[in-house]
């Protein structure tokens, strides 16, 4: 493989987050984190990113994000009174909301496959962990932002697991198998490529690489049968 | 006897308190409580209960008594007692505990004494003829009581040492010949007392006075059943939180402090909360009794390279992200490729860590094995390994070959260096 070079590409998503604004609520039960994560990516003039309201259960982020009405909800797993999931739940609707949809990229210091696959089922953009760089958390803000689904190398591995089981029988494949190209793309994610870095290595345009990723995101969220069913199963998942 | 006599006198104080022996007793653990507590060798206990017996019976009241109102308890005797039969151990939270190195033989040898005993009691005893006939009924009842009392003790036992599954037949066997036992007395009672024409409606009677008191008690039984399991379940989630608690400090804590002391050193610092994290995690979401005490080998490809990542990263303070999809059993041709991949983590770990995270990825599909390593250091140039740099040449590469697989590095675009390793596994005939 050549040496690609890699000169201002780095410098383009600042540029980029410079111009534009994203107002994200911050769902965490730990005030600790909450203050962290704000210092990290509050500085709005930087980063872009505008913190407009932050909670600390389930009743308190249905209140804050139905009166705020955010772009992004950073969303905690674990929170008093049902978890990220049910937040998602109630949110229902907003989310769906065409005109300003309301979207959910969780963040959780656990990468323990259940909650992974749980709030990505329950309509969350993208599962990021804790342990990410402020800079990269800020990319998945946007990219989230934007309709696209942010994996984490470990989140893929989740997904590829799931789809990986071959042997069952092919029903309704279109829907829940996943194409050649998207487990390609999912097998880079999953070796730690960014996104920019799977379209240099694939030769496709960063684009094409975040619609695969969405439509493997639409498919988890579909696949409620076969393979997602089974592997979750034999998992006790459910 | 002054022993005998002062031995009912003695006031249990507080510190040393009075229980019963539940290891190497022959009966009830009477005898070897006592001489525990006295500091006195059990057999003088056990002689001078025997002597007493003969005296009108008054050893076995007493032994009874206390055996109805001293509870059990572990340990009890001192070391003055012989060591054929008996031995101590120091157990592994610190009490001495007593062990029975030939329980079997000894009850037999006090079964043996205790009929010789009685016998002579019997003989020696002479109360009029009429109350005489009584006597063999009630020996009955005394030796089901005394049976099931000590199946009790045994049940109350099971809770603190762990009882195998063969031994609870055993346990109902017990409880059910002293239960016939008892009642056989019961019976042979009525029968001497010539009412045995009456027998039936003396049993009619019986099971009324049964009924009503079920029935008048009954609730409260109930109650206090739901209510002692209820105890019982708070108590072990009590015990949950202990262990947790436990768990915490002893690692949690223990790292914390570590990491004050080395605030300076972030290499330390960031090496030590890597392991911590990774040590808890496997401790809170892997199944019980899984990720404590496992010192055996790697089985499959994804214990071998989560455990390698894990040591790598231990040792060079690199942090390493480990995506595993898919597993299998290790044969030799992967234990191969996961030694290579083990010296690519080293490599990237090395050369490569100061860039952020090694990544690791390892994929089961079908019958190939693939792992990739790579880390987003200066990246190096395949072509440019000098001839003695044997690391990359033969532990991984050669390696991978010898075995029938095949390894690339390669530099990734963005930065770093990639390595795929890729195998087959051995075929299964």
């Amino acid at each position: 493989m050549a040496e690609v070079e890699t000169t201002g590409a780095e410098a383009a998503p600042r540029e980029e987050a410079r111009e534009r604004r994203v107002r994200v609520v911050l769902v965490d039960d730990h005030r600790m984190f909450r203050t962290g994560v704000q210092a990290e990516i509050g500085r709005t003039d930087e980063t872009g990113v505008e913190v407009v309201g932050e909670a600390a259960d389930v009743d308190q982020a249905v209140t804050v994000i139905t009166a705020t009405r955010p772009e992004v909800v950073l969303l905690d797993v674990h929170l008093p009174g049902g978890g990220g999931v049910e937040v998602l739940r109630r949110c229902a609707d907003l989310a769906s909301d065409p005109a300003q949809p309301v979207r959910f990229l969780a963040l959780s210091v656990s990468d323990a496959a259940e909650d992974v696959i749980g709030v990505i089922r329950g309509g969350a953009r993208g599962y990021v962990t804790k342990t990410i760089t402020g800079t990269d958390l800020v990319a998945s803000i946007f990219r989230v932002q934007e309709g696209d689904a942010v994996f984490s190398p470990r989140l893929a591995g989740f997904v590829l697991d799931a789809f990986a089981s071959t042997d069952a029988p092919p029903i309704d494949e279109d829907l829940d198998r996943l194409t050649q190209r998207e487990r390609e793309v999912l097998r880079l994610i999953a070796r730690g490529y960014a996104y920019k870095e799977i379209a240099k290595q694939l030769y496709i345009s960063v684009k094409t690489v975040e619609s695969h990723v969405s439509a493997v995101l639409r498919k988890l969220q579909l696949s409620n049968r076969h393979e997602l069913t089974r592997w979750a199963t034999a998992r006790r998942l459910v | 006897m002054p022993e005998a006599a002062a031995a009912p006198h003695v006031e249990p104080r507080p510190p040393r308190k009075l229980y019963r022996s539940s290891d190497g007793r022959w009966l009830g653990g009477v005898a070897r409580g006592l001489a525990g507590h006295l500091g006195l060798p059990v057999i003088w206990v056990r002689l001078v209960f025997a002597g007493l017996f003969m005296a009108e019976g008054l050893g076995g009241l007493l032994y009874a008594a206390f055996w109805f109102f001293v509870p059990l308890g572990v340990g009890g005797v001192g070391d003055q007692r012989p060591p054929s039969l008996v031995s101590t151990e120091t157990a592994p939270d610190g009490r001495r505990r007593l062990v029975a190195r030939k329980p079997d033989r000894g009850q037999m040898l006090a079964l043996l004494f205790m009929v010789v005993v009685a016998m002579v009691f019997i003989g020696s005893v002479d109360v009029g003829s009429g109350a005489r006939v009584y006597f063999l009924p009630i020996v009955l009842v005394g030796a089901g009581v005394a049976l099931v009392w000590r199946q009790a003790d045994n049940a109350r036992r099971a809770r603190w040492v762990e009882v195998g599954r063969r031994r609870r037949t055993l346990t109902l066997v017990r409880t059910l010949g002293g239960i016939l036992l008892v009642a056989a007395g019961v019976s042979g009672v009525f029968v001497l007392k010539g009412s045995a024409a009456h027998l039936g409606s003396v049993l009619q009677a019986a099971l009324a006075v049964l009924v009503g008191i079920t029935l008048l008690a009954g609730p409260y039984l109930v109650r206090m059943t739901q209510d002692l399991s209820e105890e019982r379940l708070m108590r072990i989630r009590a015990q949950e939180r202990a262990e947790v608690a436990a768990h915490v400090h002893d690692s949690v804590l223990h790292t914390l402090t570590l990491i004050q002391r080395n605030a300076e050193n972030a290499a330390e610092v960031r090496r030590l909360a890597r392991a911590q994290e990774r040590d808890l995690r496997t401790w809170l979401y892997k199944p019980e009794g899984t990720g404590k005490d496992e010192e055996d080998e790697p089985a499959t490809v994804a214990d071998a390279v989560r455990r390698n990542a894990a040591e790598v990263e231990d040792k060079h303070g690199v942090p390493i992200e480990v995506v595993v999809v898919g597993d299998c059993a290790l044969d030799e041709r992967t234990s191969a490729q996961m030694q290579a991949a083990r010296e690519a983590m080293v490599n990237a770990a090395k050369y490569g860590g100061e860039g952020g995270a090694v990544q690791v990825y390892a994929e089961v599909e079908g019958r190939t094995v693939f792992v990739s390593v790579r880390d987003r250091g200066p990246g190096f140039d395949p072509d440019s390994i000098p001839a003695d740099r044997m690391g990359v040449r033969e532990s991984i590469i050669g390696r991978m070959e010898r075995n029938g697989g095949t390894a690339r590095l390669r530099a990734v675009p963005g930065g770093g260096t990639e390595v795929e390793l890729e195998m087959e596994r051995v075929e299964k005939t």
